[in-house]
Protein backbone atom coordinates (compact mmCIF):
# COMPACT_ATOMS: atom_id res chain seq x y z
CA UNK A 1 0.00 0.00 0.00
CA UNK A 2 2.73 2.37 0.95
CA UNK A 3 4.74 1.32 -1.91
CA UNK A 4 1.25 2.33 -4.50
CA UNK A 5 0.99 5.56 -2.62
CA UNK A 6 4.59 6.50 -2.98
CA UNK A 7 4.95 5.60 -6.95
CA UNK A 8 1.52 7.73 -7.42
CA UNK A 9 3.59 10.83 -5.99
CA UNK A 10 3.57 12.81 -9.71
CA UNK A 11 0.10 12.19 -10.35
CA UNK A 12 -0.82 15.29 -8.26
CA UNK A 13 1.84 17.33 -9.92
CA UNK A 14 -0.34 16.72 -13.32
CA UNK A 15 -2.57 20.38 -14.18
CA UNK A 16 -5.24 21.94 -11.95
CA UNK A 17 -3.77 25.07 -9.91
CA UNK A 18 -5.83 27.68 -8.32
CA UNK A 19 -5.83 29.31 -11.57
CA UNK A 20 -7.53 27.03 -13.57
CA UNK A 21 -10.01 25.68 -10.63
CA UNK A 22 -11.17 30.17 -10.79
CA UNK A 23 -11.21 29.66 -14.72
CA UNK A 24 -13.76 26.76 -14.84
CA UNK A 25 -16.17 28.19 -12.14
CA UNK A 26 -16.27 31.08 -14.45
CA UNK A 27 -16.93 29.39 -17.54
CA UNK A 28 -19.36 27.19 -15.45
CA UNK A 29 -21.14 29.80 -13.77
CA UNK A 30 -21.37 31.98 -17.83
CA UNK A 31 -22.80 29.05 -19.30
CA UNK A 32 -25.30 28.41 -16.23
CA UNK A 33 -26.58 31.87 -17.36
CA UNK A 34 -26.76 31.90 -20.71
CA UNK A 35 -28.77 28.55 -19.92
CA UNK A 36 -31.30 30.50 -17.69
CA UNK A 37 -31.20 33.07 -20.22
CA UNK A 38 -32.19 30.80 -23.03
CA UNK A 39 -34.94 29.41 -20.46
CA UNK A 40 -36.59 32.49 -19.82
CA UNK A 41 -36.43 33.48 -23.40
CA UNK A 42 -38.50 30.36 -23.93
CA UNK A 43 -41.18 31.33 -21.75
CA UNK A 44 -44.39 32.28 -23.68
CA UNK A 45 -42.87 31.36 -26.56
CA UNK A 46 -45.40 28.59 -29.05
CA UNK A 47 -43.89 25.25 -29.58
CA UNK A 48 -42.14 25.23 -33.25
CA UNK A 49 -38.62 25.35 -34.45
CA UNK A 50 -37.53 27.35 -33.13
CA UNK A 51 -38.74 26.58 -29.19
CA UNK A 52 -36.84 23.09 -30.31
CA UNK A 53 -33.66 24.81 -31.44
CA UNK A 54 -33.12 26.47 -28.10
CA UNK A 55 -33.73 23.39 -26.14
CA UNK A 56 -31.43 21.46 -28.32
CA UNK A 57 -28.61 24.48 -27.65
CA UNK A 58 -29.80 24.36 -23.54
CA UNK A 59 -28.63 20.62 -24.17
CA UNK A 60 -25.15 21.23 -26.08
CA UNK A 61 -24.52 23.50 -23.51
CA UNK A 62 -25.52 20.92 -20.44
CA UNK A 63 -23.17 18.53 -22.38
CA UNK A 64 -20.43 21.66 -22.17
CA UNK A 65 -20.90 21.79 -18.30
CA UNK A 66 -20.60 18.04 -17.83
CA UNK A 67 -17.24 18.19 -19.86
CA UNK A 68 -15.84 20.57 -17.40
CA UNK A 69 -17.08 19.54 -14.36
CA UNK A 70 -15.57 15.84 -15.28
CA UNK A 71 -12.63 16.71 -17.31
CA UNK A 72 -11.59 19.21 -14.78
CA UNK A 73 -13.31 19.41 -11.48
CA UNK A 74 -13.04 15.53 -10.99
CA UNK A 75 -9.61 15.95 -12.77
CA UNK A 76 -10.50 12.87 -15.38
CA UNK A 77 -8.90 14.95 -18.28
CA UNK A 78 -5.45 14.39 -16.38
CA UNK A 79 -5.72 10.67 -15.91
CA UNK A 80 -4.52 7.83 -18.29
CA UNK A 81 -5.66 7.74 -21.14
CA UNK A 82 -6.77 3.97 -20.61
CA UNK A 83 -8.48 4.90 -17.39
CA UNK A 84 -10.33 7.72 -19.24
CA UNK A 85 -11.79 5.14 -21.60
CA UNK A 86 -12.87 2.87 -19.35
CA UNK A 87 -15.14 5.18 -17.58
CA UNK A 88 -15.67 7.14 -21.03
CA UNK A 89 -16.48 4.42 -23.13
CA UNK A 90 -19.47 2.21 -21.75
CA UNK A 91 -21.09 4.97 -21.33
CA UNK A 92 -21.70 5.53 -25.33
CA UNK A 93 -24.10 3.68 -25.02
CA UNK A 94 -26.31 6.32 -23.71
CA UNK A 95 -26.54 7.18 -27.31
CA UNK A 96 -28.37 4.14 -28.60
CA UNK A 97 -30.60 4.34 -25.05
CA UNK A 98 -31.46 7.95 -25.88
CA UNK A 99 -32.18 7.73 -29.68
CA UNK A 100 -34.10 4.47 -29.46
CA UNK A 101 -36.15 5.12 -26.11
CA UNK A 102 -37.22 8.28 -27.29
CA UNK A 103 -38.13 7.22 -30.77
CA UNK A 104 -40.35 4.25 -29.17
CA UNK A 105 -41.95 7.09 -26.87
CA UNK A 106 -42.47 8.89 -30.13
CA UNK A 107 -43.98 5.92 -31.82
CA UNK A 108 -46.03 5.02 -28.75
CA UNK A 109 -47.38 8.39 -28.55
CA UNK A 110 -48.34 8.29 -32.53
CA UNK A 111 -49.54 4.63 -32.25
CA UNK A 112 -52.16 5.55 -29.85
CA UNK A 113 -53.79 8.56 -30.96
CA UNK A 114 -54.07 6.73 -34.55
CA UNK A 115 -55.79 3.57 -32.94
CA UNK A 116 -57.38 4.86 -29.72
CA UNK A 117 -59.40 7.52 -30.68
CA UNK A 118 -61.03 7.96 -26.90
CA UNK A 119 -57.38 8.26 -25.87
CA UNK A 120 -56.80 11.62 -28.18
CA UNK A 121 -60.24 12.66 -27.72
CA UNK A 122 -59.50 12.88 -23.97
CA UNK A 123 -56.29 14.36 -23.84
CA UNK A 124 -57.56 16.69 -26.53
CA UNK A 125 -60.65 17.54 -23.75
CA UNK A 126 -59.35 21.69 -21.84
CA UNK A 127 -59.92 21.20 -18.68
CA UNK A 128 -62.35 24.13 -17.52
CA UNK A 129 -61.97 25.50 -14.37
CA UNK A 130 -58.10 25.22 -13.14
CA UNK A 131 -57.86 23.21 -9.50
CA UNK A 132 -57.70 25.25 -6.12
CA UNK A 133 -54.58 27.02 -4.77
CA UNK A 134 -52.47 28.17 -7.52
CA UNK A 135 -51.05 31.19 -8.51
CA UNK A 136 -52.52 32.96 -10.90
CA UNK A 137 -49.59 33.96 -13.51
CA UNK A 138 -48.72 31.95 -16.26
CA UNK B 1 1.80 12.99 -21.28
CA UNK B 2 -0.31 11.41 -23.89
CA UNK B 3 3.27 10.51 -25.92
CA UNK B 4 4.77 9.28 -22.79
CA UNK B 5 1.54 7.12 -22.59
CA UNK B 6 1.67 5.45 -26.05
CA UNK B 7 5.53 5.10 -26.26
CA UNK B 8 5.25 2.85 -22.82
CA UNK B 9 2.03 1.26 -23.54
CA UNK B 10 3.38 -2.24 -23.72
CA UNK B 11 5.54 -1.51 -20.26
CA UNK B 12 2.53 -0.12 -19.10
CA UNK B 13 0.72 -3.41 -18.08
CA UNK B 14 4.57 -5.52 -17.88
CA UNK B 15 4.02 -5.20 -14.01
CA UNK B 16 6.09 -3.24 -11.17
CA UNK B 17 3.69 -0.08 -11.97
CA UNK B 18 0.27 0.83 -11.32
CA UNK B 19 -1.23 1.25 -15.16
CA UNK B 20 -3.64 3.01 -14.61
CA UNK B 21 -1.85 5.39 -12.35
CA UNK B 22 -4.72 6.05 -9.80
CA UNK B 23 -5.09 4.40 -5.98
CA UNK B 24 -7.11 1.44 -5.87
CA UNK B 25 -10.19 3.28 -4.00
CA UNK B 26 -9.94 6.23 -6.56
CA UNK B 27 -10.54 3.80 -9.71
CA UNK B 28 -13.01 2.03 -7.65
CA UNK B 29 -14.82 5.05 -6.68
CA UNK B 30 -14.77 6.04 -10.80
CA UNK B 31 -16.13 2.62 -11.71
CA UNK B 32 -19.33 3.68 -9.07
CA UNK B 33 -19.84 7.08 -10.38
CA UNK B 34 -20.13 5.24 -14.09
CA UNK B 35 -22.47 2.45 -12.66
CA UNK B 36 -24.67 5.28 -10.59
CA UNK B 37 -24.57 7.26 -13.70
CA UNK B 38 -26.31 4.48 -15.57
CA UNK B 39 -28.90 4.68 -12.32
CA UNK B 40 -29.81 7.96 -13.12
CA UNK B 41 -29.50 7.88 -16.79
CA UNK B 42 -31.73 5.13 -16.82
CA UNK B 43 -34.61 7.37 -14.73
CA UNK B 44 -33.85 10.07 -16.99
CA UNK B 45 -34.61 8.10 -20.13
CA UNK B 46 -37.78 6.72 -18.46
CA UNK B 47 -38.80 10.54 -17.94
CA UNK B 48 -38.14 11.48 -21.60
CA UNK B 49 -39.35 8.33 -23.34
CA UNK B 50 -42.71 8.89 -21.34
CA UNK B 51 -43.02 12.66 -22.17
CA UNK B 52 -42.44 11.96 -25.56
CA UNK B 53 -45.30 8.92 -25.33
CA UNK B 54 -47.26 11.50 -23.84
CA UNK B 55 -49.40 14.09 -25.78
CA UNK B 56 -48.97 17.40 -23.13
CA UNK B 57 -47.16 18.16 -20.67
CA UNK B 58 -47.16 20.66 -18.24
CA UNK B 59 -45.21 24.52 -18.43
CA UNK B 60 -42.24 23.84 -15.57
CA UNK B 61 -42.55 27.32 -15.81
CA UNK B 62 -45.74 27.57 -14.57
CA UNK B 63 -45.19 24.59 -12.57
CA UNK B 64 -41.86 26.17 -10.12
CA UNK B 65 -42.34 29.46 -9.83
CA UNK B 66 -42.09 30.63 -6.57
CA UNK B 67 -39.39 31.58 -4.18
CA UNK B 68 -39.74 31.89 -0.43
CA UNK B 69 -41.21 35.16 0.73
CA UNK B 70 -41.34 36.56 -2.84
CA UNK B 71 -44.69 34.87 -3.55
CA UNK B 72 -45.55 33.04 -6.88
CA UNK B 73 -44.92 33.99 -10.52
CA UNK B 74 -40.95 34.04 -10.48
CA UNK B 75 -39.91 31.23 -12.99
CA UNK B 76 -36.87 29.81 -12.64
CA UNK B 77 -35.51 32.18 -9.88
CA UNK B 78 -35.34 29.78 -7.04
CA UNK B 79 -34.30 27.08 -9.10
CA UNK B 80 -31.08 29.11 -10.03
CA UNK B 81 -29.97 29.91 -6.73
CA UNK B 82 -29.60 25.94 -6.43
CA UNK B 83 -28.01 26.01 -9.16
CA UNK B 84 -25.48 27.95 -7.91
CA UNK B 85 -25.38 26.87 -4.32
CA UNK B 86 -24.10 23.71 -6.13
CA UNK B 87 -21.75 24.34 -8.47
CA UNK B 88 -19.87 27.04 -5.25
CA UNK B 89 -20.17 24.03 -3.54
CA UNK B 90 -18.03 22.18 -5.56
CA UNK B 91 -15.70 24.30 -6.14
CA UNK B 92 -14.82 24.65 -2.62
CA UNK B 93 -14.61 20.85 -2.80
CA UNK B 94 -11.84 21.46 -5.62
CA UNK B 95 -10.69 23.42 -3.46
CA UNK B 96 -10.15 21.24 -0.41
CA UNK B 97 -8.96 18.85 -2.49
CA UNK B 98 -6.48 21.14 -3.53
CA UNK B 99 -5.22 22.01 0.01
CA UNK B 100 -4.88 18.00 0.81
CA UNK B 101 -2.28 18.16 -1.92
CA UNK B 102 -0.07 21.10 -0.08
CA UNK B 103 -0.85 19.08 3.44
CA UNK B 104 -2.93 22.05 4.91
CA UNK B 105 -4.92 20.54 7.41
CA UNK B 106 -6.47 23.71 7.97
CA UNK B 107 -7.39 24.94 4.43
CA UNK B 108 -8.80 21.46 4.04
CA UNK B 109 -11.05 21.58 7.02
CA UNK B 110 -12.54 25.24 6.09
CA UNK B 111 -13.26 24.03 2.56
CA UNK B 112 -15.36 21.09 3.57
CA UNK B 113 -16.87 23.14 6.20
CA UNK B 114 -17.67 25.70 3.29
CA UNK B 115 -18.92 22.38 1.39
CA UNK B 116 -20.90 20.59 3.65
CA UNK B 117 -22.74 24.34 4.66
CA UNK B 118 -23.29 24.65 0.85
CA UNK B 119 -24.73 21.13 0.65
CA UNK B 120 -27.06 21.71 3.71
CA UNK B 121 -28.41 24.86 1.90
CA UNK B 122 -29.30 23.16 -1.24
CA UNK B 123 -30.98 20.38 0.67
CA UNK B 124 -32.89 23.06 2.52
CA UNK B 125 -33.84 24.77 -1.05
CA UNK B 126 -34.81 21.20 -1.92
CA UNK B 127 -36.98 20.67 1.41
CA UNK B 128 -38.80 23.90 1.25
CA UNK B 129 -39.38 23.05 -2.45
CA UNK B 130 -41.00 20.15 -1.79
CA UNK B 131 -43.21 21.35 1.05
CA UNK B 132 -44.42 24.17 -1.26
CA UNK B 133 -45.39 21.88 -4.28
CA UNK B 134 -46.72 18.81 -1.18
CA UNK B 135 -49.14 22.69 0.17
CA UNK B 136 -50.22 23.14 -3.78
CA UNK B 137 -51.50 19.02 -4.16
CA UNK B 138 -48.58 17.66 -5.93
CA UNK B 139 -47.11 14.41 -4.43
CA UNK B 140 -46.69 10.92 -5.45
CA UNK B 141 -49.38 9.95 -7.38
CA UNK B 142 -51.20 13.67 -6.79
CA UNK B 143 -51.16 16.20 -10.01
CA UNK B 144 -52.61 19.62 -9.36
CA UNK B 145 -51.27 20.85 -12.35
CA UNK B 146 -52.44 21.77 -16.03
CA UNK B 147 -50.81 20.68 -19.38
CA UNK B 148 -49.32 23.95 -20.54
CA UNK B 149 -52.25 23.78 -23.48
CA UNK B 150 -54.77 23.62 -20.75
CA UNK B 151 -55.54 20.16 -20.96
CA UNK B 152 -55.43 17.63 -18.12
CA UNK B 153 -52.12 16.06 -16.98
CA UNK B 154 -51.50 12.30 -15.85
CA UNK B 155 -49.39 12.07 -12.46
CA UNK B 156 -46.29 11.28 -14.57
CA UNK B 157 -45.13 14.32 -14.43
CA UNK B 158 -45.20 14.89 -10.28
CA UNK B 159 -44.23 10.70 -9.72
CA UNK B 160 -41.05 11.14 -11.85
CA UNK B 161 -40.23 14.90 -10.87
CA UNK B 162 -40.43 13.48 -7.05
CA UNK B 163 -38.69 10.46 -7.89
CA UNK B 164 -35.76 11.59 -9.25
CA UNK B 165 -35.24 15.00 -7.52
CA UNK B 166 -35.73 12.82 -4.46
CA UNK B 167 -32.78 10.20 -5.93
CA UNK B 168 -30.31 12.82 -6.41
CA UNK B 169 -31.51 14.85 -3.19
CA UNK B 170 -30.72 11.60 -1.64
CA UNK B 171 -27.11 11.52 -3.16
CA UNK B 172 -26.69 14.85 -1.76
CA UNK B 173 -27.70 14.07 1.71
CA UNK B 174 -25.44 10.82 2.04
CA UNK B 175 -22.63 13.44 -0.03
CA UNK B 176 -23.36 15.75 2.99
CA UNK B 177 -22.93 12.60 5.53
CA UNK B 178 -19.40 11.22 3.90
CA UNK B 179 -18.04 14.82 4.25
CA UNK B 180 -18.80 15.36 7.43
CA UNK B 181 -16.98 11.97 8.06
CA UNK B 182 -13.93 13.73 6.27
CA UNK B 183 -14.01 16.64 8.26
CA UNK B 184 -13.75 14.79 11.51
CA UNK B 185 -11.34 12.76 9.73
CA UNK B 186 -9.41 15.73 8.59
CA UNK B 187 -9.50 17.38 12.02
CA UNK B 188 -8.22 14.39 14.12
CA UNK B 189 -5.37 14.48 12.10
CA UNK B 190 -5.95 11.05 10.54
CA UNK B 191 -5.08 12.00 6.83
CA UNK B 192 -1.45 13.83 8.61
CA UNK B 193 -0.85 10.63 9.93
CA UNK B 194 -1.77 8.93 6.76
CA UNK B 195 0.60 11.15 4.99
CA UNK B 196 -1.39 11.95 2.49
CA UNK B 197 -5.66 13.05 1.82
CA UNK B 198 -6.04 10.72 -1.13
CA UNK B 199 -9.41 9.99 1.01
CA UNK B 200 -10.56 13.81 0.33
CA UNK B 201 -10.10 13.01 -3.67
CA UNK B 202 -12.82 10.12 -3.53
CA UNK B 203 -15.17 11.77 -1.55
CA UNK B 204 -14.62 14.85 -3.43
CA UNK B 205 -15.44 12.46 -7.03
CA UNK B 206 -18.64 11.89 -5.28
CA UNK B 207 -19.91 15.40 -4.56
CA UNK B 208 -18.47 16.59 -8.19
CA UNK B 209 -20.66 13.49 -9.51
CA UNK B 210 -24.08 14.88 -7.69
CA UNK B 211 -23.26 18.76 -8.78
CA UNK B 212 -23.13 16.64 -12.37
CA UNK B 213 -25.69 14.87 -11.88
CA UNK B 214 -28.02 18.25 -10.82
CA UNK B 215 -27.09 19.71 -14.48
CA UNK B 216 -28.99 16.71 -15.71
CA UNK B 217 -31.69 16.72 -13.81
CA UNK B 218 -31.87 20.78 -13.82
CA UNK B 219 -31.97 20.97 -17.61
CA UNK B 220 -34.53 17.53 -17.85
CA UNK B 221 -37.37 19.07 -15.61
CA UNK B 222 -36.60 22.85 -15.04
CA UNK B 223 -35.47 24.19 -18.46
CA UNK B 224 -36.76 22.14 -21.10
Amino acid sequence: MEHTIASLEHEHHVGGGKKEIMKVTLILSVLTLVELGLGYSMIGMADGLLKHFIKGVICILMLAKAFYIVGYFMHLKHEVRNLVMTVIVPLFLFVWFIVSFLADGNSYKILKNNYDRHHKDASMQKVEKKPEGHGEKE
Amino acid sequence: MTSATTASATKLWSGGKSPFNVEYGKLMMWYFLMSDAFTFGAFLIAYGTTRFATNGWPNPNYVFNSFPGMGAGLPLLFVSLMTFILIISSVTMVLAVHAGHDMDKKTVAKYLILTILGGLAFLSCQAWEWTHLHSEGAWWGRNPFLNADGTASTTNFTNFFFTITGFHGFHVFSGVCINIIMLIMTLRGTFERKGHYLMIEKAGLYWHFVDLVWVFVFTCFYLI
